[in-house]
């Protein structure tokens, strides 16, 4: 199994927001994480890519634990973030923002400089601008473009359609396709429901940080995630 | 004309500034720390130097580029055996530590070496100057100016023309989702504070040719360094360049009108401008 | 019926400690040696002086490293009084208050355009600035400085009842006169810090410490807070240095606006006892003194020592020992924390 949690807890301070989440994601694989605000997708995403440490065990790669290793440690195995907010580095031009995805991880793949660029024509353009002088939806994709240039195993997606509208959102998730298609494994943490069970092979749902749901898109009923969702009866 | 000779000498004495402050201007940018033993730091690699001529009987050129490596080592063991545990969101742990730190230097150098004035020998180049038509000027101080330059030069070109200088800026902006792009920022620092000690080992050279020094006259170095750092804005060397300039340039102004007024010219040059521009003259965007 | 209190027993059985210990320290003098009550002097002033910085910088966040230029000063203004204006050194001391106080306004000025390190740098050249202008003034001796005349220190008031009442020589008496004046200092500076943290501005202080945004979402006036503290600060510690350098009765710029002395000193007694807490520096400033008189005859290993203690303890024990002691003990004997008291409350909806 490319990535597994057992049991992953996880605490800010006294407040506990994960308790004891169970996910796996296959190789090739897209899975979806939906939620309300609040629910601990977030916190799960910066459990598994070491933003936040946890017991060795509670997360796997290939079977091997990797709970407690640094974001440094986990991104070099292959797993790449697009973190929440886009987080691009104000100081770098876009192509350098694309390059920094791509240094400390040399490995083979469809994914260069200019596969980027052919997903994103845009961003081609937009080269040499700060990263963060750009809208919201190309910020979205250097973002993605960044984590694509070290060729990961699986990619984390957090939140990419927040904020963004829905003209917008739809080329973003035009390219995951072209993602699926390079060999990579994903993980679409979304609020955005429909976005998520038109791409995702599986779906967990989270409600106050415990998995409620996990089915395939085409085996649950609106009425099962909304009571996964919201906790309550439709 | 004798301004401009003072201009002169002012703007040259703003490189040996500069040189001091290159070092600090690149920790302070990449990790935002204060570093209160980074002119004693200078004065230890001055000493370095100094054993390196008289105990080796080398060159004081050579003597440096030994004790460069020498320095950079010391640099990324001091951050990564101690700086790294107390940088964080409060600044003052990392102040307490550097002057911790910066006290047990002067006092280790002042039982090593006694408060004796020491001076790295120059040979031939001690007393020359050169002509340069509207000016006449000092051999040393010029070639100082010109080394700060280089140094400038080089520094920027490691920033924004290679890989590391694109983790030093991207750590510097969010190290958190620099560690998401697999660089790991405790290492980066670590590279940062011993380049920082190569570029110290420069200013030391300099600093020990050009005058007496003992283990004492580090913290004013430190301040000048800060300064120049300051009026030029985080982020900027070559703001840096200028800040050191203008301190250098009110410094020797100051003394041309009154020997005993030159370091309160330096700091009063240094405060108008902290009025004006509280955040530098050339600020990055992202603070 | 309910009210908010800070007492603890803890806190009463300090408080009646301390009264005891006040009134032992007043009469002291009659059995203790010179030079004991020289070391008292030393000990009671920096304890004054760091409890001070640690208002600025534990509970109020401004970390200046140009405290010494509030000593300085205050000591001048001490010295001018005399000097210029016939004023009793005693009285005198007064104007140091005055003097840190009229300093600290443009300092403050300057100091608060600037964040954090900045911050710091700043108030240090600040420091420099003032040292390099009062060494500018001949009249009290420009760069090599001056003493007390002789008709002044032989004047001070009180000291002839001291002389009557203990039988010492003048010297002594000078000695005596300053030990206790640095008492009442220490015990109205730290009171006065004290009552300052259990009232309203100390509650908003640890508010702004904490969380700046949020305390002034909730109407904290952070500006005003940090010029208050600052000015307070500036003020007593202008105090202190006039006091200090009374009992010195020679002046220079240098000795006056050292920064090892009034700053290295000081942060060292701070950070080793414990930041952020009353009794912190009390506790730091008794080992200060135990490590400055058993390595005194080092010189420069005794900086040293000091100087590798404070990276140790900001590695390993960051709240200093008082903070390690209140950690396994749960101890405070200056209790801050406003808690409920009044009858049961009878819990469920």
């Amino acid at each position: 199994m490319l990535l597994e949690t057992r049991g992953l807890t996880a605490h800010y301070g006294q407040f506990r927001a994960l308790f004891g989440v169970d996910i796996a994601v296959a190789a090739g694989e897209c899975v979806a994480i939906i939620g309300a605000n609040g629910a601990g997708k977030s916190t799960l995403m910066r459990s598994i890519t070491g933003v936040i440490r946890n017991e060795p065990a509670m997360v796997l790669h290939w079977g091997e634990p990797i709970g407690a290793r640094s974001s440094a440690e986990i991104m070099k195995r292959g797993i790449a973030m697009v973190p929440e907010g886009r987080r691009l580095f104000p100081s770098l031009s876009v192509e350098e923002n694309l390059l920094i995805g791509g240094q400390a991880r040399k490995a083979d793949g469809p994914w260069s400089l200019d596969a980027v660029y052919d997903l994103f024509p845009i961003l081609r353009e937009r080269r040499k601008n700060a990263g963060t002088a750009l809208s919201g939806g190309q910020q979205q994709m250097v973002a993605i473009g960044r984590a694509l240039m070290s060729n990961p195993e699986l990619l984390l997606c957090d939140e990419i359609s927040l904020g963004l509208a829905p003209v917008v959102i739809r080329d973003i998730y035009a390219a995951l396709p072209r993602v699926r298609a390079g060999g990579t494994a994903i993980v679409v943490v979304e609020q955005d429901i429909g976005k998520a069970l038109a791409v995702a092979d599986r779906v967990y749902c989270m409600m106050e940080g415990r998995v409620t749901l996990v089915a395939r898109p085409a085996d649950v009923t609106r009425q099962d995630i909304h009571a996964a969702y919201f906790g309550e009866a439709a | 004309m004798i301004w401009v000779d003072t201009l002169a000498q002012g703007i040259l004495l703003g490189g040996l500034y500069a040189l001091f402050a290159a070092g600090l201007s690149l920790v302070f940018g990449i990790m935002r720390l204060v570093n209160l033993a980074h002119g004693d730091l200078i004065v230890f690699a001055a000493y370095l130097v100094l054993m390196g001529v008289t105990l080796l009987g080398l060159s004081p050129w050579v003597a440096a580029l030994i004790a460069m490596p020498l320095m950079f080592a010391l640099g990324w063991l001091l951050q990564i055996g101690v700086l790294n545990r107390v940088l964080g969101k409060d600044i003052l742990p990392p102040l307490l530590v550097t002057f911790g730190l910066s006290v047990a230097l002067q006092n280790g150098l002042l039982e090593a070496f006694s408060a004796d004035s020491r001076r790295i020998p120059a040979g031939s180049l001690e007393g020359a100057s050169l002509d340069l038509g509207i000016v006449t000027v000092g051999v040393m101080p010029l070639l100082t100016f010109v080394s700060a330059i280089a140094v400038i030069v080089a520094l920027n070109a490691l920033f924004y023309h290679t890989a590391l200088g694109r983790a030093f800026r991207a750590t510097s902006d969010d190290a958190v989702t620099a560690g998401l792009m697999g660089i790991e920022p405790k290492r980066i620092f670590a590279m940062a504070t011993g380049i920082a000690m190569v570029v110290v080992t420069i200013a030391a050279l300099y600093l020990g040719m050009r005058a007496n020094f003992d283990p004492s006259i580090g913290p004013a170095r430190l301040i000048y360094a800060f300064e120049a750092v300051i009026i030029g804005g985080l982020g900027s060397l070559w703001g840096t360049l200028a800040g050191g300039v203008i301190i250098g340039v009110a410094q020797t102004f100051g003394a041309a009108i009154n020997p005993e007024w030159q370091i309160l010219a330096g700091h009063i040059a240094f405060l108008a401008v902290m009025l004006l521009k509280p955040r530098g003259l050339f600020p990055r965007a992202v603070d | 019926m309910y009210k908010l209190t800070t007492r603890t027993r803890a806190g009463t059985v300090t408080a009646t400690l301390i009264v005891i210990l006040v009134l032992a320290g007043l009469a002291l003098p009659a059995v203790a040696s010179r030079g004991m009550i020289q070391d008292l002097f030393f000990i009671l002033t920096m304890l004054t002086l760091a409890q001070l910085w640690n208002l600025l910088a534990g509970y109020g966040g401004l970390v200046s490293v140009g405290q010494q230029a509030f000593v300085g000063i205050g000591a001048y203004a001490m010295f001018a009084g005399v000097i210029l204006a016939g004023w009793n050194p005693v009285w005198a001391i007064l104007l140091g208050g005055l003097a840190g106080l009229v300093l600290a306004v443009p300092t403050a000025f300057f100091a608060f355009r600037l964040q954090g390190a900045y911050f710091a740098i700043g108030t240090w050249v600040i420091a420099e600035v003032t040292r390099l202008l009062i060494a500018q003034w001949k009249t009290l001796g420009g760069g090599t400085g001056t003493s007390l005349p002789r008709e002044a220190t032989s004047n001070i008031l009180g000291t002839d009842a001291i002389r009557a009442l203990f039988s010492v020589r003048e010297a002594a008496a000078r000695d005596i006169l300053a030990y206790w004046l640095a008492l009442l200092l220490v015990v109205l500076v730290t009171g006065g810090i004290y009552w300052l943290l259990k009232s309203r501005l100390g509650l908003a202080l640890a508010a702004v410490r904490d969380n700046s945004e949020a305390a002034r979402s909730v109407g904290v006036d952070t500006g005003r807070l940090k010029w208050a503290v600052f000015l307070i600060a500036a003020a007593a510690t202008g105090l202190t240095g006039a006091l200090i350098f009374m009992q010195t009765a020679r002046i220079s710029p240098d000795a006056a606006f050292a920064v090892t002395d009034w700053t290295a000193y000081v942060i060292f007694i701070v950070v080793i006892g414990g930041i952020g807490t009353i009794e912190g520096p009390i506790l730091g400033v008794i080992v200060f003194f135990i490590l400055r008189s058993a390595l005194a005859d080092y010189g420069s290993w005794y900086l040293m020592t000091l100087g590798v203690i404070a990276i140790v303890v900001m590695l390993f024990a960051p709240k200093g020992l008082w903070g390690l002691i209140s950690a396994r003990s749960g101890l405070h004997l200056f209790p801050v924390r406003r808690r409920l008291t009044g009858p049961k409350i009878e819990g469920g909806f």
